[in-house]
């Protein structure tokens, strides 16, 4: 047994960490394309999908075996390297950003020093997939949601960077492991309110949720970038979303709510716990909000959470000064 | 009816038609006494323009063109000393001030079909004038764009002339080539130029984006071609006909008592409403009188459908700014009012409930609680939509000013109903000529001050609210009676009179099989609609079918007004605009 040192267990160790947490995070996001579905039916005075399986339950199945054999088709006029592209990356960048969220003490893919602008850059990439899926589908809805969408993620993007930089000072570190250990005594959601609530519309924005789906406004542009796009490459669009969706709730968690932090029940719970609430809060605002119109997206963007997150920050700079003094 | 103006020397209107005698009096060829309830004038070709331009610059003008037709006069028999026409076209204008009608009618012979445009004195002549040219085949010189309207481009003859076949029996069987389909699809190819629009302007490219025919908020088969620069609308072109399906032309093959199912899909969403301005018009051709209870009764179901037809609105105009859920909530209500009709009518959507002299059945047993309970139900519904939607910050924020016109804008392009009413417009046929004893009611009329989307949509609402009332007042005060007039003409004939000897017999066997033969006159009526004023113009030739019946609706005008109101707002705004004018395709292309 002379191969089997600690190292080599701690390397399988990991990546069985790993594994688990990456198929965890998928299976997760397309639960919840079921778990949304019944949700919204409750909220809506209505059933939802309850026929397959006993209460539903089966619908995940049913769901995936309709999209892996329905015809993968790319359309004639595509730009067909670019169309292939989009859609893994909207799947992958997010899913990837998985690696720096700290779920339990012990449990977690990467413990990253730039956690947070691993994160950032991640999110970044992301715009690339509704631009290049949008650009490729040659398709004017496509070309117009794709528009909608570059314009709204760039700006949403620059608060989004800053709304997070409070948390940083107050933690000292962009190691997120190290942010959830400095909220040990208080939630950062207290100090750190204004930031809170610039990320939560950001992220909201970022993943192009309800009432931030302009790009994809299935009234306006009858689904928008990914109009084109059928079968698999559709799906990953689709579980990207909820991907994105469970990222933002598990990131907000971590760096505002104490991550794994709770008395009496074990820390996977908590965290478990806590990322189901905004997970359940993003839901309950696509049932219940209309659809602002684009530009006052952007101005509310850029006229109001850009100068809130700006004296946040300056804020806290002012506050921390003040104490070490 | 308020409108006999040819009969009352004290009224506006007969000095009116002293004034056009004197002023045009070579040009006026004829007056024509007809049960339209409004004096019709034969005009010569020449003078058209001038008194259509004379009217509309009266000091109480007749501002509205509200309907504007042809009749294919060739095989009409009955004549009743008219001026000699193969073709009339007729002008109807409404003048919201006097609250009177006048009609034009100008004789073309086949030979010459060929009119002055009028789209220089009313801007909603345009898709008249188009629909005229489409169906009759007669040419407006000066319309800007005299090209099909309802059928496809490719089309080739004029449905409505008579003689062009209405059966499919006189038709080859249909066929269509690879080649052929290849045809129409380029034909539906959207060409600026035709449309005199720039292709780009500063070397900055414009989006022409197809929205439709197939597209989630154009409510039906409908295509809006834009004309974009980013995301603003520079110019539009809505393209309409997708669901026509030839109701003026089923009209005249069908008895005048089996007509009475087609109304019901003209505005689908109205059910019973659609019957009521045809029987009517039948009425007054038959001459028949019905009892109260009838009236009540048709009151009644009429306005159940305006709500039904009303929480569909709120729903989809909801779901167009954005706001899923409450488009489930509207449904669950519907669904309600549509246990009341099935309970009364037997039926949901499509009743063809109202008969000519009455209606079809008496109400059922028991029908009081069960209206009751709907009209318990609704009030405080009504109240969450206005707390959980209406008063929305998003809501407001996307609906306030925007897509806005005023009454002057609203009536040059013939825009009635609530629509009409959110500029601030008092104008309810309800209140203004009120019919089927509506004048018996105590209901409000509600009005808006900006005309603004989100007036619309707020303008509905409280109209349920009215209607909620008017329900109430019918249950309260439901006369007793008959639900049959007791006249010859009523049509199916009561029973009971069948089988007392072989005559009655034999009149009972022929109405119910050929159906009733109407006078030969010609009739007009109008309703305030669920969308606005929907009317039929019934000529009849003495026959077992009408001889042309001229279904005026109110969504036509309603979308030939959409670029006028959008030309430089954002595709959202327009989406806006679409859910808050509340119109389906059938009550367009008919």
């Amino acid at each position: 047994m002379s191969w089997w040192t600690p190292e080599l267990a701690a390397i399988l160790w990991a990546m069985f960490q790993a594994l688990v947490i990456l198929l965890g995070a998928v299976l997760l996001g397309a639960v919840l394309t079921v778990v949304e579905r019944r949700l919204l039916g409750l909220w809506q005075d209505r059933h939802g999908p309850n026929r397959v399986g006993p209460f539903g339950t089966l619908q995940l199945i049913a769901d995936m075996i309709k999209i892996f054999f329905k015809e993968d088709w790319i359309p004639p006029f595509a730009d067909r390297p670019l169309f292939v592209l989009a859609p893994i990356i909207a799947f992958a960048s997010l899913l990837l950003s998985f690696v720096i969220i700290p779920i339990t003490p012990g449990w977690g893919v990467a413990d990253m020093h730039i956690g947070l602008l691993f994160f950032l850059a991640m999110a970044g990439i992301n715009v690339y997939a509704v631009l290049l899926g949008g650009w490729a589908s040659g398709n004017k809805y496509a070309l117009l949601g794709a528009m909608r969408a570059s314009a709204q993620t760039l700006s949403y993007e620059v608060f989004m960077g800053l709304s997070l930089m409070g948390v940083v000072a107050l933690a000292g570190s962009f190691n997120l492991r190290d942010i959830v250990a400095a909220q040990e005594g208080l939630w950062f959601v207290i100090p750190q309110f204004f930031g809170f609530a610039t990320f939560l519309i950001a992220g909201v924005a970022v993943t192009h949720r309800h009432p931030f789906d302009q790009p994809e406004a299935e009234q306006e542009l009858a689904d928008g970038y990914h109009v084109e796009y059928s079968g698999m490459k559709f799906g990953m669009f689709f579980i990207g979303e909820y991907v994105g969706m469970l990222l933002v709730s598990a990131l907000i968690v971590t760096l505002f709510f104490g991550g794994w932090h709770g008395p009496w029940l074990p820390p996977i719970l908590w965290f478990a716990l806590k990322t189901g609430c905004f997970l359940l809060l993003f839901i309950l605002l696509r049932a219940s909000l209309p659809r602002p119109r684009y530009d006052r997206v952007m101005s509310f963007g850029w006229k109001v959470c850009l100068p809130l997150t700006l004296i946040n920050l300056l804020a806290t700079g002012a506050v921390m000064l003040l104490v070490d003094a | 009816m308020n409108m006999d103006t040819g009969k009352n020397p004290d009224s506006s209107g007969d000095s009116l038609a002293e004034i056009l005698k004197r002023d045009f009096g070579d040009g006026l060829l004829h007056e024509q006494r007809t049960l339209t309830g409004m004096p019709v004038f034969w005009v010569t070709r020449d003078a058209l323009t001038d008194v259509l331009g004379y009217l509309k610059g009266l000091t109480a003008p007749f501002d509205l063109l509200y309907d504007l037709s042809a009749i294919d006069e060739r095989l009409r028999s009955d004549r009743q000393g008219l001026p000699a026409a193969d073709f009339t076209v007729f002008y109807q204008l409404l003048s919201i001030s006097r609250n009177a009608d006048i009609m034009l009618k100008v004789a073309l012979s086949a030979d010459d079909l060929s009119l002055p445009t009028a789209v220089e004195v009313f801007p909603a002549a345009n898709w008249y004038e188009r629909e005229v040219w489409d169906m009759f085949g007669i040419t407006f010189a000066g319309h800007p764009h005299l090209t099909r309207i309802l059928m496809p481009a490719t089309w080739s003859g004029h449905p409505l002339r008579k003689d062009y076949p209405a059966r499919a029996t006189e038709f080859d069987p249909y066929t269509l080539t690879v080649e052929g389909q290849d045809t129409e699809q380029e034909a539906m190819r959207f060409d600026p130029e035709a449309w005199g629009m720039q292709r780009e302007r500063q070397g900055v490219e414009f989006m022409f984006l197809n929205l439709g025919p197939n597209h989630p908020s154009a409510h039906g088969a409908f295509r809006l071609v834009l004309q974009l620069d980013g995301e603003e609308i520079v110019d539009c072109v809505p393209d309409i006909g997708y669901h026509h399906r030839g109701a003026e032309k089923m009209a005249e093959r069908q008895s005048w008592h089996s007509f009475i199912p087609y109304t019901d899909r003209i505005d689908y969403t109205g059910g019973v409403m659609n019957n009521l301005p045809y029987v009517l018009a039948a009425e007054k051709l038959a001459g028949i009188e019905v009892p109260e209870r009838v009236k009540v009764i048709r009151v009644m179901m009429a306005e159940m459908f305006r709500i039904t037809s009303h929480l569909l609105f709120l729903g989809t105009y909801l779901q167009d700014l954005g706001a899923m859920t409450p488009v489930f909530y509207t449904f669950s209500d519907r669904q309600r009012g549509y246990e009341v009709i099935e309970g009364i009518t037997g039926f949901r959507m499509h009743p063809a409930w109202y008969r000519i002299g009455g209606v079809m059945q008496d109400l059922p047993q028991g029908w009081e609680k069960l209206v009751q309970g709907f009209l318990d139900w609704m009030p405080s519904r009504l109240r969450e939509y206005e707390r959980a939607m209406m008063e929305n910050a998003i809501v407001r924020d996307r609906t306030r000013h925007v897509a806005a016109f005023s009454t002057a804008e609203a009536l040059e392009w013939g825009v009635t109903g609530p629509n009409l009413r959110a500029t601030g417009c008092n104008f309810d046929l309800r209140k203004q000529r009120p019919y089927s004893g509506y004048e018996q009611f105590d209901f409000d009329v509600p009005l808006g001050h900006n005309g603004d989307v989100f007036d619309r949509g707020q303008l509905r609402i409280e109209e349920m609210r009215q209607s909620l009332r008017i329900i109430q007042q019918c249950v309260n005060h439901m006369p007793a009676g008959d639900y049959k007039a007791d006249h010859p003409l009523t049509t199916p004939p009561p029973r009971e009179r069948m089988l007392e000897h072989i005559e009655t017999l034999i009149t009972h066997f022929l109405q119910v099989s050929w159906g009733p033969v109407l006078k030969p006159q010609e009739s007009l009526q109008m309703v305030e609609a669920t969308k606005g004023i929907n009317s039929y113009y019934l000529t009849s030739d003495g026959n077992t079918m009408s001889y042309r019946t001229r279904i005026r609706t109110p969504s036509f005008p309603h979308l030939q007004q959409i670029p006028s109101v959008m030309r430089g707002g954002f595709v959202p705004d327009l989406i806006a605009h679409l859910g808050s004018i509340d119109f389906v395709m059938a009550d367009v292309d008919r």
